[in-house]
Formats: C-alpha cells, structure tokens, sequence
C-alpha cells in the first residue's frame, strides 16, 4: 500500500512550526499531529469519523488557536476596514460579526476573514492560520495608504497572545450555559448566528474574560471563545468537564474538514488563492460593489471582473459534486464532461453523514448549474459525479 | 505506537503475508491502518483473478486519503473478506484479525520483510 493522494493539509515550514498555548493537553490526550499552516495542529485524537460524528449529534472542541487575531481599533476604524477589505465593514452593528474577503489590486483573495464589531470602534479581524501575517502586514500597508497618519486607526496584532476555542454541535449551547453566571444566561441563549458577547468566566484560575461568538466552521450551532493564551488550557478543562454527560470529545483538523465540506464551506488554499475571484468562489454577495460609495483595495479590477460576467456567464465557477459510485473524488483530480477537461476538484473525501462522496470543483460556468451530470477522473478511471447545490448538509433547526 | 504482528512477514508497501493459513492470508499493517485513518471503502480484487507481487492489485480508501493496494504475492485469489467490504473499519479496529482483505494461492512471493526489520522501518511496536 502506497499513498496515492495525501490529506490536503497545505505544506508548511518543517522544524519551525508553533505550538498553541494547548500543545501540552492536545499530547496528553495522545493527539497525532499535523503542520498547518506553519502550526503544530492536533489531526485526531483518535477516530476522525467518531469526532465528526460527535459535532453532528453531541458537540466537539476544537483547538483553533492557530487562528490570527487582528484588533483595529478608532473612530474611523469601520471606514478603514470599508477601504482594506470587500465588504461593508462599517455597516455591522456592535455584537455582530460579518465573513469577508481580503483581496489584492487584481481581485484575487488574499484571505477569507470573520470580521467582529465588538465595540462602536473596535473591530476584531480573525484570518486564517497560514495567512495571519499576510493579513496582518496587508492591513498595516493599507493603513498607511488610507490616509495621513492611518486615518486615525490603529492595528494590533494579537495572533500570538490570543487562543481560540470552538465547541460545536448541537450539545454546545448547553455546555457553554453550564460556564456562565446565571446573569449571563439569557445574552448567550439569545446570542444569534454571527453575533458576539464580552463576558468573565469564573474559572477555576478566576475570572476570565473570554469574547464569546457563535459562529463555526462545522454546519452546526456552536460557538467560538477568544481568550489570552495564559487561560487557555483552564478554558479547555473547564469546557471537557461541562461537555462530560454531554458527549464532547475533542476534535481534530481532520474532522474539521470533513465538517466544513460537508456544510460547503471554502477552505482557503484549497478553494480559495490569489488566482481565484470571489465571483468564481460564489461569494460575490460578500463584494460590496453597490453598497460602498468609496474605493476600497482590489475595487476597479473586481468591478471588471463583474462586469466581465466571471463566475456567471464566462469562466469557472465553485460547485458541489456527488458522487455516484463509492470512489471519492480528490482535491486537484480532473473533471470531465465526456471525457473533455472542464475542472479541477479543490475538496473530496466520502462524506461521513451523507454516505456518500462530496467534493467542490471549479467547473466551466455553463456546467455550474445543478442535476448536470459530470464525471471525474479518478486516478484513469472517470466516474460519474453530478452537481447539487450547496450545502451539501444542513442541520435541521 | 502501532503494533506490527509477530508470524507475519510484511511488504514494504504495508501489506501483511500470513503464510501459516492457508490459504495465504493478505491484509495491511496497524501503522499503514493509522497513517490512513478511518478506512472508509475498499476496492479488492475478485476471486479467481491473477494477482503479481508488488503490482496494484485494489483500493484503500479513508477519510482523508486514497492509497493503492499492492499485493505481496503472486498467485490466484481465493476468497475475499465480504466483511470488511461491508464495514471497512474493521481494518482500523481488527487490521491483523477480523480485518484481513483477501486469501491467495501463491506461487511466488514478492520481497518480504520480517516484523522486526518492518517495525524497526516503520516506527511500529512488536
């Protein structure tokens, strides 16, 4: 037995990856690891089917600490944020958080981003793992070129200081309950999707000040906790000890993925890179073309491309495939409309909830539409696999 | 750490030989089961057909990845494991017992390994 293809886990830096303040914890539990993107992650801790399976009936936890953690922080820091990144920044309410996309002067995507409005001018820009100092030195350059003196915003780069801790599953809300004050119970009960809480948990380090967010990356409720790296493992206790009876387990990447691609999340580095337009990802909804008056960062090309019909009416588009034989498709394999190249798969693996394969593919737009019926090149073998719409999974609420 | 099983000898590809069957008896390594994961569907080859050592004789897919299925031996398919077909996660849970894919009449064998030089090649534990 030989690997033919290999988990989808980006390459990265060999002997020089960080370790997240829950390194010691994630190896008491006898964790297999993996680089990601320039971190020491946790894949598994043992099966990544029953971790999967805990997200969709219990709840998991997820060590997410290798997250960035971006503050911008002044009056004119919603503006700022209109300027550096796609969307309308500045239109969140206070508590509400926003996805959205960092993308270059030709359009392409930098990074994919959750943007928290915590306070009337403090926002929290969370890039993933691989990009956080991307992001972060990109942010800093717009700064400077928003105006004299950065407009009156300040960046701080709290990656390395800052954990993060998701619990996720339909147990989740239940287990972050049993860790706030009784006060406190109705904010998180009435906490809505993308929206977000500053409270103390009492801990048995004390109080500890943890914003609180549901949001995920899993397709199912939870909620997502930033707290100072010094009380992150007291969190991940406290968070194990109310998730027993309750059927957590902690969850690795692996299942992580698996998740996501099971909700048709993108993964950046998969199906999200510099050579990608939102439009083509589907995520032309997070381009604020109409609803920002002023220039922002990649503006006149994104309008071009736009008009140019990308991801519409010419080029490629993002798709759900499924398979309709056992065989998976896999990230980089050949899509095929009779025996013709018209794609590349950027996810794939046997979905463990649906019971059969998923996969997303960039396809040629007029193959995008769902029920058309493609294949894909499964190492010389071209097997059938037909276009649904996404998610391919949607809990039931 | 992986357990490698003593009375078997191994390929280099992770397949396990239990020759003491008979017939011969192929499956793969615990340390090539946990580098796989969750095993998820398998692809083996139908009795009767022919198989040569160290050519791709199947499929072995997890989760997370696919990997081709070498056979160690030459020689004719006897009976394949229906059991894993249908719970392929007997490879992770029972990969030297209930977790065996095929049986083989063999004619020649392919480059074998004994458990020690395997383990002391593949960080597995005997």
């Amino acid at each position: 037995m030989t690997a033919g293809t290999q988990a989808t886990t980006p390459a990265t830096a060999g002997a020089t990856e960080k370790r997240t303040a829950l390194y010691g914890r994630h190896e008491a539990l006898g964790a297999s690891f993996t680089d990601f993107g320039g971190w020491q992650m946790p894949l598994k801790y043992g099966s990544e089917l029953a971790e999967h399976r805990a997200v969709r009936e219990a709840a998991g936890l997820f060590d997410l600490s290798h997250m960035g953690e971006v503050w911008a922080t002044g009056p004119a820091a919603g503006a700022f944020l209109d300027y550096a990144l796609v969307g309308k920044l500045s239109a969140i309410a206070v508590g509400k958080a926003k996805y959205s996309l960092i993308c270059a002067e030709d359009g392409g995507i930098i990074d994919d981003l959750i943007v928290y409005r915590v306070a009337p001018e403090q926002y929290l820009v969370v890039p993933n793992a691989g990009n956080a100092d991307t992001v972060a030195a990109e942010l800093e350059a717009r700064r400077e070129a928003f105006g004299s003196d950065g407009g009156g915003v300040s960046l701080r780069d709290a990656s390395a200081e800052t954990s993060l801790i998701a619990v996720q599953g339909p147990n989740a809300q239940e287990i972050v309950l049993s860790l706030v004050a009784a006060d406190q119970a109705d904010a998180v009960t009435g906490l809505k999707y993308y929206a977000s809480l500053g409270l103390e948990l009492e801990l048995r380090d004390g109080g500890v000040p943890v914003l609180l967010a549901r949001t995920g990356y899993t397709g199912e409720d939870g909620f997502e906790l930033f707290v100072a790296n010094e009380h992150a493992a007291g969190l991940w206790d406290a968070i194990r000890a109310a998730g027993e009876g309750r059927d957590l387990i902690p969850c690795g990447l692996a299942a992580r993925d698996s998740l996501r691609l099971e909700a048709g999340m993108p993964l950046y580095g998969n199906e999200l890179s510099r050579d990608v337009t939102p439009f083509e990802a589907g995520l032309g909804g997070v381009v604020a073309l109409k609803s920002k008056d002023g220039d922002f960062v990649g503006r006149a090309a994104l309008q071009a491309k736009k008009d140019d019909g990308a991801g519409t009416t010419g080029g490629r588009r993002l798709v759900g495939l499924r398979g309709l034989g056992r065989r998976a498709a896999r990230s980089h394999y050949t899509v095929l409309k009779d025996g013709r190249q018209v794609g590349e798969v950027t996810s794939g693996q046997p979905s463990p909830t649906l019971g059969y394969p998923v996969a997303l593919a960039y396809v040629d737009v007029e193959l995008a539409e769902p029920g058309t019926q493609l294949e894909v090149d499964l190492r010389g073998k071209a097997e059938p696999f037909e276009v649904v719409a996404l998610p391919f999974y949607k809990r039931e609420r | 750490m992986s357990k490698v099983q003593s009375g078997l000898r191994y390929s280099e590809e992770h397949e396990w030989l239990d020759t003491d069957a008979a017939p011969a008896k192929v499956g793969v390594s615990a340390v090539a089961a946990e580098a796989l994961g969750d095993v998820v569907y398998l692809d083996l080859p139908e009795v009767g057909s022919e198989l040569s050592a160290g050519t791709t004789c199947g499929e072995i897919e997890s989760t997370k990845s696919v990997s081709d299925l070498y056979s160690p031996v030459t020689g004719t398919v006897v009976e394949v494991n229906q059991e894993v077909i249908d719970n392929p996660a007997l490879v992770n849970e029972d990969p030297y017992g209930a977790g065996w894919l095929f049986t083989v009449d063999v004619t020649a064998e392919g480059p074998l390994l004994s458990p020690e030089e395997y383990a002391s090649k593949n960080g597995g534990e005997l």
